[in-house]
């Protein structure tokens, strides 16, 4: 699937709550059903700087796609990182670069996107772009 | 502060109080607003907004270097804050009182120009495991370029200071102990004229933070007998970006200018220049004239409440909030200390506080949740941050019973 494809159907899924504890009652469930990252990836090295929680981020590279795993010690980080994921991992670097991160505004998560040191996800969506052009820049080398 | 709970007063006006700061009318996320985020700052009544638009209406001009009219009565106003505020402080002289930005830049000026003159290699500061990072970081800076070092005196279990660890800390190499009045992560209240009366016996200097403190007790800095005590007005009702330093006469005058420019000198020639004397000669550059103003209608609007008063009703709040959270096995209270101020720090069963900050932000109440600028005391008790309800003399038993709510809600999200 395509990830204009995943955000919109994010969008429609939160489209369905009116109420903001409905919205975060599946934010929470979002976080509880991320997969465990494996903990050799909890490390310094992939902490993400600036969040009142602690987010690792564990990126790989198979020469083609990127995939992405992280965790989180607050439960509503987990959930935002889990709908991150779900959006972006498994596509190519250059997919990733070319995507827009506006469904999160869409879905009424534009809080946490605002540049306060205390959550993450801006962070996150950094580092994941970050990933992106590295791995590309990988690719062109073709190393 | 040691009222009993029902001492607390009921000829306080509160729907009058409340209706005296504009900004508790208002709502967020659609719900009426519940302002728990206190000790970070507090809000303004409308005299202190009132304060402001009038300077820049009707006075604004730079002080003491006009002969024009507007001049001088800016300047006037402007000196009659700085007695206004040495009788709230109950220090000897006005010019004890030094205009800063606030607290940080307070312990600033002293570490840069006190330490600067008087550290050597091998001497000591002593702070606490209480202290706020502005009440940390300076001291580890002039220690690194003189080669002192810096001690941190520990806290019991509960929050309150290791009074035998201080005792014990206070060497002959021990020149300034640097501690804060009140917490503003667990509350605690420090023994300031004790902590003062042991240094001072030991030949070492006191500075007191005190942005905690002015806001919920009578501050008198002759009793407490300390040599600094810094603050900001914006923890007591009064604007943001303007404070103060006390500081004794003959140490501040003992004391080398921190910062140059116009205003604390007395002439300048490329040669030599003369410095101003107190208190001119520690305020370099056009000051905050409008926030002093501000910050002068902020003391009196908190003197006209009564210092007791707000004393009294904060402490009821603090009581009834403590009972309401004891009643419930899954929160925990962090920080228990015998004396303390009116704030909350706790964290519910393991939910991370960035967690139930969320939540009780939807809800319309604002609490602070994180490390508070206190990382250090945080690793002590091995948490990753507490949520932090702290509470003025305008809110409400029904608020915290809100509170109290929000906290069911997030248990029931999260457990
Ligand atoms: C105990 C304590 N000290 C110092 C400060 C710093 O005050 P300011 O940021 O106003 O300079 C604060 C403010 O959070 C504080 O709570």
């Amino acid at each position: 699937m395509k990830i204009e494809e995943t955000t919109s159907a994010i969008v429609d899924e939160f489209g369905n709550f009116d109420d903001w504890m409905d919205k975060y009652n599946y934010l929470i469930e979002l976080g509880k059903s991320l997969p465990l990252i494996d903990d050799k990836y909890k490390i310094e090295s992939n902490l993400i700087q600036g969040c009142q929680s602690r987010v690792w981020l564990h990126a790989e590279f198979d020469g083609n796609l990127v995939h992405f795993t992280a965790d989180s010690d607050a439960v509503i980080t987990k959930g935002i990182a889990n709908l991150l994921i779900r959006a972006f991992s498994g596509h190519t670097p250059q997919e990733i670069l070319d995507s827009s991160t506006e469904f999160l505004g869409e879905i009424g998560l534009t809080q946490h996107l605002s540049p306060t040191r205390s959550n993450g996800m801006l962070s996150m969506i950094k580092q994941i772009k970050m990933y992106a052009l590295a791995y590309k820049t990988k690719q062109a080398l073709g190393s | 502060m040691s009222t009993s709970p029902n001492t607390g007063s009921v000829a306080f006006d509160l729907a009058k109080i409340r209706a005296d700061f504009p900004i508790l009318g208002r709502e967020v996320h659609k719900k009426p607003l519940i302002y728990f985020d206190n000790a970070a700052t507090t809000q303004k009544p409308k005299v202190v907004i009132d304060a402001l638009v009038d300077y820049y209406s009707n006075l604004n001009s730079n002080v003491h270097r006009g002969v024009h009219y507007l001049s001088q009565e800016a300047t006037r106003a402007f000196e009659e804050v700085r007695k206004q505020i040495s009788v709230f402080l109950n220090a000897r002289y006005c010019h004890e009182i030094i205009y800063t930005r606030g607290c940080t830049e307070s312990i600033n000026l002293v570490a840069f120009s006190w330490g600067r003159a008087s550290l050597n290699p091998g001497d000591e500061v002593l702070i606490s495991a209480l202290e706020h990072h502005s009440n940390i970081v300076p001291w580890q800076m002039i220690c690194a370029e003189k080669g002192a070092v810096l001690r941190v005196c520990p806290i019991l279990e509960d929050g309150a200071l290791d009074m035998n660890a201080f005792v014990s800390m206070l060497g002959p190499k021990t020149r300034l102990t640097a501690i804060t009045h009140i917490s503003n992560t667990l509350g605690t209240i420090n023994p300031v004229k004790e902590i003062t009366r042991l240094a001072h016996q030991n030949g070492t200097l006191v500075l007191i933070d005190g942005a905690q403190a002015l806001s919920h007790l009578k501050v008198d800095v002759q009793e407490i007998g300390c040599d600094f005590y810094t603050f900001s007005a914006h923890k007591v009702y009064g604007p943001m970006g303007i404070g103060g330093l006390y500081g004794r006469e003959e140490i501040l005058n003992a004391m080398p200018p921190w910062q140059g420019g116009g205003e604390m000198i007395k002439s300048v020639t490329f040669e030599k220049t003369t410095y101003n004397e107190l208190p001119f000669k520690f305020e370099a550059g056009t000051p905050n004239v409008g926030d002093v103003l501000g910050f002068g209608a902020a003391l009196k609007y908190i003197s006209q409440l009564g210092m007791d008063e707000i004393a009294a009703r904060e402490h009821e709040l603090l009581n009834y909030a403590t009972h309401r959270m004891q009643a419930d096995a899954d929160i925990k209270i962090i920080g228990n200390a015998p004396e303390k101020a009116s704030l909350i720090s706790f964290m519910i069963g393991n939910i991370h506080p960035y967690d139930a900050g969320t939540i009780f932000d939807q809800l319309g109440i604002a609490v602070r949740t994180g490390t508070h600028c206190t990382q250090p005391l945080m690793d002590y008790y091995g948490i990753p941050g507490t949520i932090r309800a702290s509470f003025a003399f305008y809110n409400t038993r029904e608020e915290i019973d809100q509170l109290m709510d929000a906290i069911a809600k997030v248990k029931q999200l999260f457990l």
